[in-house]
């Protein structure tokens, strides 16, 4: 952990809860058949009802409502009947003055998300509502207590919406992180959102409160905006735990508030405080009916769902016998399938994991499940070292081929072992000093001494050794004087 | 995402709900105003309470007053994409009946506090 993230603070607990919103993947927007699209000239994915003209009327969105579902079943939430409401507020983004949004019933009720260490974080809720339009200030430098005027773009306006309300089971930078990478990975993989954070499709708000530890009793919470990044996600819960630690040090309150954080200074500042919080006054949205998907319906769309990222760490760990964590990795990679089809093949599932680890970082390119297999049992059986089982990997990923082919292009040959033995006999030889520095030596010194050892056999074969062989013949020789 | 100001209090209608409520949706009314709407607005919810000397445990509350739900459109465009010139025409009508824009975006008075 960097130390600008490091939010750990000596006897205090910090305590975050995410609210989440997504942009669902539809061609057109939650209420109306305008197009969205990301980047369009400004005012031309607009229609009447995005533009709230008088007489315009909402019509739901049916593939919008499929993808908050697939949200739901993903997060395991309840998936319930729901209705819309009117969220009103007077701001120039929403051009009706209210924003259709789900109140007192939203599509998808309590669940909850799996961290990749298996951790479980409660969701409070998901709900549909509609993205607003987006705002420019001019003047003043862009800040918007001094703007002379603004600019709004209503091309975002109606996209549909999925707000992601997480409890507050979150207890650092990291926790947070970890979440919203695993959620982001969730929203892709069912095909709901693009996750992009730069575009603005998934937007993070950030409740953080701290209580000494063991106290039961959570703080009083601030609730920060402007988030944009993972890495602003860190460090502005590294800052506003920070804040309020020191508050309550000095012998003040934490105000209940919401805060900007501002990227380039890195802090956060005050929005509005709790008297300043806005009243909604949400009420039903007479225009739209309530939404009660079929059992049928949600079992359809529970039939056609993808392996969430989760699943797929489960049946990875389950096939090479690891921790679901040292899964993740391969997953994230994409590279679970090609890892978990090598290993059918019968390739040792510990190598297998080490190369898909150390050496597939830029994905498996060319290679196949067969030639990573192959290469697998060469280099078990002896026939490759791990170095040049690496550049032969590297050959595959660029160029395909056959591993035997590949690694005798290379003129990669097994070294017999009594020839090998040879070598390090001479070796000694050559360096009594080192080598009694080695047998006599404590365990860093003899680590040192067989590192000084193989480097040199390495060298005198051109890397074709087996650098374990050449650590097992110094271990026998050592022991058996 | 949820009300966070206090609602009014339960009961009867006063003048300061009425106050409140008519700042909230940027109304200026005059005092005589304020007592009319007071008055009026009692009289509706008297109405409408009218309702309690029903018996209606086990009643589902509704929302909407027709049996209908699940009502949906295709996720298909019904608008022209960006160069279509009838669906230009449109967007360039609105930016015109505005009373200003600029830079293909409507221009408005500065607007005080950030977006809720």
């Amino acid at each position: 952990m960097s130390p600008e993230t490091c939010s750990g603070i000596d006897g205090w607990e910090v305590v975050i809860g995410l609210e989440v919103h997504a942009e669902l993947a539809t061609a057109t927007k939650l209420f109306s058949g305008a197009r969205n699209e990301f980047g369009g000239e400004p005012n031309t994915q607009v229609d009447p009802v995005s533009l709230g003209l008088p007489g315009s009327l909402p019509v739901l969105n049916e593939k919008a409502v499929e993808l908050a579902i697939r949200v739901g079943l993903a997060l395991n939430c309840v998936v319930q009947p729901s209705e819309f409401a009117r969220k009103n507020y007077f701001y120039p983004d929403m051009p009706k003055d209210f924003q259709i949004s789900q109140f007192d019933q939203p599509i998808n009720g309590e669940g909850w998300l799996e961290l990749p260490d298996g951790r479980r974080i409660g969701i409070e809720r998901a709900h549909l509502e509609e993205d607003t339009g987006k705002s420019t200030h001019v003047g003043g430098g862009g800040r918007i207590h001094e703007a002379s005027y603004s600019l709004v773009d209503y091309n975002r306006a109606g996209v549909p919406l999925i707000e992601i309300v997480g409890k507050p089971d979150l207890r650092s930078a990291d926790d947070a992180r970890a979440y919203v990478s695993e959620l982001r990975a969730i929203l892709v993989t069912i095909g709901a959102s693009d996750g992009k954070m730069e575009e603005g499709s998934m937007r993070v708000d950030c409740n953080v409160s701290v209580r000494p530890v063991g106290e039961e009793e959570l703080g009083t919470r601030c609730e920060v905006k402007n988030i944009n990044s993972l890495r602003s996600l860190g460090r502005a819960i590294a800052y506003e735990s920070r804040r309020q630690v020191d508050l309550i040090t000095l012998g003040q309150k934490v105000d209940q508030q919401t805060r900007h954080w501002n990227e380039e200074e890195g802090r956060t500042h005050t929005l509005r405080s709790k008297e300043e919080a806005f009243d909604y006054r949400y009420f039903p949205e007479p225009d739209l009916v309530p939404v009660v998907p079929s059992t049928e319906w949600i079992d359809q769309i529970r039939m056609a769902m993808p392996l969430l990222p989760g699943e797929r760490r489960h049946r990875l760990a389950e096939e090479a016998d690891i921790r679901p964590e040292a899964a993740a990795l391969a997953v994230e990679r994409g590279l679970d399938d090609l890892a978990l089809a090598a290993m059918d093949l019968g390739a040792d599932p510990a190598r297998v994991l080490v190369h898909v680890e150390n050496n597939l970082a830029d994905g498996q390119g060319t290679l196949t499940a067969d030639g990573f297999a192959a290469l697998v049992a060469m280099e078990t059986g002896g026939e490759l070292t791990a170095t040049q089982a690496k550049t032969v990997l590297a050959d595959l990923v660029s160029s395909g081929g056959d591993p035997a082919l590949v690694a005798a292009a290379h003129g990669f040959e097994a070294m017999e072992s009594s020839e090998l033995e040879g070598l390090v006999e001479s070796l000694i030889a050559d360096h009594p000093e080192d080598w009694e520095a080695f047998v006599g030596g404590d365990e860093s010194e003899r680590k040192k001494k067989s590192g000084f050892f193989v480097g040199q056999i390495m060298k005198t074969t051109k890397g074709q050794a087996d650098g374990r062989l050449v650590n097992e013949i110094l271990e026998r020789r050592s022991t058996s004087r | 995402m949820e009300p966070e100001a206090e609602m009014p209090t339960p009961g009867r209608i006063t003048r300061d709900d009425v106050a409140y409520v008519a700042r909230l949706a940027r109304l200026n009314l005059t005092d005589a105003e304020l007592e009319g709407f007071t008055g009026q607005l009692a009289d509706v919810l008297d109405h409408v309470a009218d309702i309690e000397a029903l018996a209606l445990d086990g009643v589902v509350p509704t929302s909407h007053p027709l049996p209908l739900s699940n009502v949906f459109r295709a996720d298909e465009p019904a608008v022209g994409s960006d160069d279509d010139a009838d669906h230009r025409l449109f967007c360039e009508e609105v930016l015109a009946a505005a009373p200003a824009f600029e830079e293909s975006r409507f221009r408005v008075p500065p607007v005080l506090g950030e977006a809720p």
